[in-house]
């Protein structure tokens, strides 16, 4: 039996579906996150989760018991919010002793424990300090200290780290990792920044416009991706809108435009579209040939430097191309230069033709 | 947001009815046919409606309320509007004393602002004259068109009118034409609860009017220390109505919230 | 607008308004109160301290100004004990209620407060509808006395004030962040908990400040008092009335009216200065 359960979880706000028929099971221990564009109901769904929304139809399971029925504060789950929800009104200390106060916990535990979560999140020094005299960050160690002390059977996170500058956010998900596998806490993350969620969890669960469209560790969900949607939203991708040509003993051969070129084979609903897909490489598995030794020609319209890496542009009969090549020394190739452009057919994605969302 | 449970809502419907009781039974007495004060009414009659019709000293008095709440809020507008651009947007020596100043009718008692006028208007024969009363209700009118002109003032974007001047405007059309429309809302809004201020004014007012220029209030307030008939409940129910109208108005056009809390309200 | 004179310039005409009709009057008033007064007299340009003595050492005046404090505090923590959770319902409320409630609770605030105290004198008087509703219903045999005590005064005051108090604590409500009241009840706090624990230590800046309002407004109400305590109940607002107006005796009215105004500047900055230091710290 899967720990956590949600079941043909819909919401609907008057005339709003802000989630429909969304199904997850989540396994104990593991960390999940729910990623997706601006809207898209993540918030909706934790806040269901959570108790703070009653779902219009569908059912939240926990452990096979149901926890609709459950109020908020008797759910035991753990909750970092957004904006923190620090109590200004109280110190560090006694925002992270506030829920074992609930529980009743003796005072003298609750002092070992209240120290026990703050030494986790490298707070011990501040203990006596009022939130509004913290950095971001800091504010963001204490909410999760206060979501951690009470041992909840499940952690939600939403956009926990959108707050923080890029530096500081790097550090907090390696922290935020490490916290979670140290205790073992489910966990579930609601971030619309694809890298975070991929970096920080087992499993991504990709919503669309309150939809569930895919669940999949992170390797799987950006290799691949199960529509349009998923493998534009995680990470860059050229993305072409082509026909299957004939089917070949695993694969077949697509055209774009006036271009063909093989691929593995198409999804089933090609066949209805009349052989329309959409064709997917992505930036990193396209290769550079010299000129003329390419599956395309093309010339390189602009570089740009990444540090690590090189994006270029290349002009192609298929449009502009995104290439990503490691900077191992010199560029490759000069702005203006042709070249050709190679990859392995096994890293073709087809997808099934959505019209440009 | 969460609802309210059983005890929030008897608790809420305890409080609307204690807040709306009194002007219920003023509404209500006002309607009697009889000669005394009696609710409920025994029946219906608009007889205490038409007595106001009869007496000419609360018409005269409505009137020199309206006339009044009309020139001493213009006056303080048009005083109080270039007063908040400068305190609002201007760091200068002596800005915290200009507000202070212009804030300090909302602490000092009325009473004493009322005698204070009137010991000043009678030295210099100005005591019971329009112009006396326009001059006073000014005074203590200003702060509230002052707090809802620099919460706009302040709330201002200032690069709309750099962009404006970047644009080729000069100083004066640049107010014209960008500032003041922007702060119009404040503007408007602090003219209205100046006006209601001024026309319900009591305590100053007793102090500094004479028998030609007696407001509404103080007429009322004059008749119901000497007696309570159906009469003042009448009145009572006219000036009930009046703002009850305009209040719908500012609901309307501002939100009364936004108003009274200072924009704070959603 | 540059200059450095600019923002004086634009504040001038409404810094004349003034120093000629505000700050003029009140020191002349301040000098009038060392004035002396005859009964044939009149009012005579003699300086000295008389009138504060009087007041001062008068048994009669300190009964006055105990009776206004008192009522003013009475009414004070009232608003307080009802304003406060009113707000928090409100707060709470869904939106289309709330703006119909919102109307009823603070539209009363542009409503004459003669108005308003007249609906009080109709239902408190002893043939009033209060008294007249319970003997009809045989719960008393005589009617309680409610006009002219100060009872009667302090329901009509915390119906004139409690609209300060509620826009005071709805305003510091608005600025919490919501979720707090989440994150309490995700930690397992219940409503009670979380009112007490987590919402009313946050709104307290405003109960306070709605409370400073409050006080310092029902110390010099004139209207409600006048009406409802006449005579027989004077306060000090009341007082100085009939000294300026049956008495004509204006030095002293001046002098009563100046202790009133020291008293509740006093109360007002010492009142801040607890406050400030009080949550100067958790708010800043
Ligand atoms: N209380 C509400 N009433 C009406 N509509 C709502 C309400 N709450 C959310 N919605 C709508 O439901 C949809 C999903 O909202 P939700 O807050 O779950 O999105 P989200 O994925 O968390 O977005 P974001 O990344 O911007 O936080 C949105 O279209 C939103 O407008
Ligand atoms: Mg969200």
């Amino acid at each position: 039996m899967a720990f956590l359960e949600l079941t043909g979880l819909t919401k609907r706000f008057g005339e709003v579906t802000a989630v429909e028929d969304f199904d997850l099971t989540v396994e104990r221990g593991e960390f999940v996150s729910l990623l997706g564009p601006s809207g898209c109901g993540k918030t909706t769904t934790l806040q269901m989760i959570a108790g703070f929304e009653q779902p219009t139809a569908g059912s939240i399971t926990l452990e096979g018991r149901d926890l609709v029925a459950v109020k908020a504060r008797n759910r035991g789950i753990g909750i970092v919010f957004q904006s923190y929800a620090l109590f200004p009104h109280m110190t560090v200390a006694q925002n992270v002793a506030f829920g074992l106060e609930m529980r009743k916990v003796a005072p003298a535990e609750r002092q070992r424990r209240v120290e026990q979560a703050l030494a986790l999140v490298h707070l011990e020094a501040l203990a006596g300090r009022y939130p509004r005299a913290m950095s971001g960050g800091q504010r963001q160690r204490v909410a999760l200290a206060r979501a951690l002390v009470i041992e909840p059977e499940i952690l939600l996170l939403d956009e926990p780290l959108s707050n923080l500058d890029a530096k500081l956010r790097e550090e907090m998900q390696l922290e935020l990792r490490g916290i979670q596998q140290r205790m073992g806490v489910t966990t579930i993350l609601v971030t619309h920044d694809q890298t975070e969620a991929m970096a920080l969890s087992d499993r991504v669960a990709v919503m669309h416009r309150g939809r569930l469209v895919q669940v999949a560790d992170p390797l799987q969900a950006y290799e691949n991706p199960l529509t349009d949607f998923v493998s534009s939203f995680l990470g860059k991708t050229n993305r072409l809108e082509g026909r299957v040509l004939e089917r070949q003993s695993g694969g077949c051969r697509v055209a774009v435009g006036e271009t063909t070129f093989e691929a593995p084979p198409p999804p089933d609903e090609a066949a209805a579209g009349g052989g329309r897909v959409i064709v997917s490489i992505r930036p990193e598995k396209v290769e550079f040939r010299p000129a003329g030794a390419g599956l395309v020609e093309g010339r390189a319209a602009a570089r740009i430097f990444l540090g690590d890496h090189w994006l270029y542009q290349v002009e192609t009969p298929l449009g502009v191309l995104l290439v990503i090549r490691q900077n191992a020394g010199p560029a490759e190739v000069e702005t203006g230069g042709s070249v050709g452009l190679a990859w392995d057919p096994a890293q073709v994605r087809l997808l099934p033709y959505e019209a440009q969302a | 947001m969460t609802r309210n449970g059983p005890f929030a809502f008897l608790f809420s419907a305890l409080f609307v009815v204690f807040m709306t009781a009194p002007l219920v039974v003023v509404m209500g007495v006002s309607l009697t046919p009889e000669g005394f004060l009696e609710f409920p009414p025994s029946g219906l009659s608009l007889r205490w409606f038409r007595a106001i019709l009869e007496n000419p000293d609360f018409i005269d008095a409505a009137w020199i309320s309206l006339y009044l709440g009309i020139a001493s809020a213009s006056l303080a507008t048009v005083l109080a509007v270039p007063a908040a651009l400068a305190i609002g947007r201007r760091r200068f020596a002596g800005r915290d004393f200009l507000l202070a100043l212009f804030m300090s009718p909302l602490t000092v008692p009325t009473i004493v602002l009322g005698i204070a006028f009137l010991r000043f208007l009678s030295q210099f024969g100005l005591n019971g004259t329009f112009v006396g009363l326009t001059l006073c209700h000014a005074i203590f009118i200003t702060p509230f068109i002052l707090r809802l002109v620099l919460a706009s003032v302040t709330g201002l974007d200032r690069t709309i009118e750099k962009a404006a001047e970047s644009l080729g405007a000069s100083d004066f059309t640049v107010f014209r034409r960008v500032t003041l429309p922007m702060i119009m809302p404040g503007v408007v809004g602090g003219w209205v609860l100046a006006f209601i201020t001024s026309f319900d004014e009591l305590t100053v007012t007793v102090f500094i009017v004479n028998p030609s220029t007696t407001t509404l209030p103080v007429r009322l307030f004059a008749h119901i220390t000497q007696t309570t008939d159906p009469l003042v409940a009448s009145i009572s129910t006219v000036v009930i109505l009046f703002t009850v109208g305009l209040m719908f108005l500012i609901e309307r056009l501002y939100g009364l919230d936004r108003l009274l809390v200072g924009g704070e309200g959603r | 607008m540059p200059g450095r004179f600019a923002p004086w310039l634009m504040s001038a005409p409404a810094l004349a308004l003034f120093v000629a009709l505000l700050l003029v009057p009140l020191g002349m008033t301040f000098v009038l109160s060392f004035h002396a007064f005859g009964f044939y007299t009149g009012i005579e340009t003699t300086v000295d301290l008389a009138n504060y003595i009087d007041v001062l050492s008068d048994g009669y005046f300190h009964e006055i100004f105990a009776r206004t404090f008192g009522i003013a505090l009475v009414t004070t923590l009232l608003c307080a004990a009802i304003g406060t959770p009113e707000a928090y319902f409100l707060y709470r409320m869904r939106s289309r209620w709330r703006s119909a409630l919102l109307l009823v609770v603070i539209g009363p605030l542009l409503i004459s407060v003669v108005v308003r105290t007249l609906g009080w004198a109709i239902l408190l008087g002893n043939r009033g509808v209060i008294n007249t509703a319970l003997m009809d219903l045989e719960l008393i045999t005589r009617p309680i006395k409610m006009m002219y005590t100060t009872g009667g005064i302090v329901i009509a005051l915390v119906h004139v004030m409690i609209p300060f108090m509620v826009i005071a604590v709805w305003a510091a409500l608005h600025r919490q962040d919501p979720a707090t009241e989440q994150a309490a009840e995700s930690l397992g706090a219940g409503p009670a908990t979380i009112f007490f624990r987590v919402v009313l230590p946050q709104a307290m800046p405003g109960v306070l400040s709605g409370s400073l309002i409050v006080f310092s407004l029902s110390a010099s109400a004139f209207a409600t008092p006048a009406i409802l305590g006449g005579r027989r109940v004077k306060v000090v607002s009341t007082t100085v009335y009939d000294e300026f107006l049956n008495t004509l005796n204006w030095p002293l009215g001046a002098a009563i009216a100046m202790l009133l105004l020291v008293a509740v500047l006093l109360v007002m900055v010492s009142w801040n200065r607890l406050v400030e230091r009080r949550f100067a710290q958790v708010f800043g």
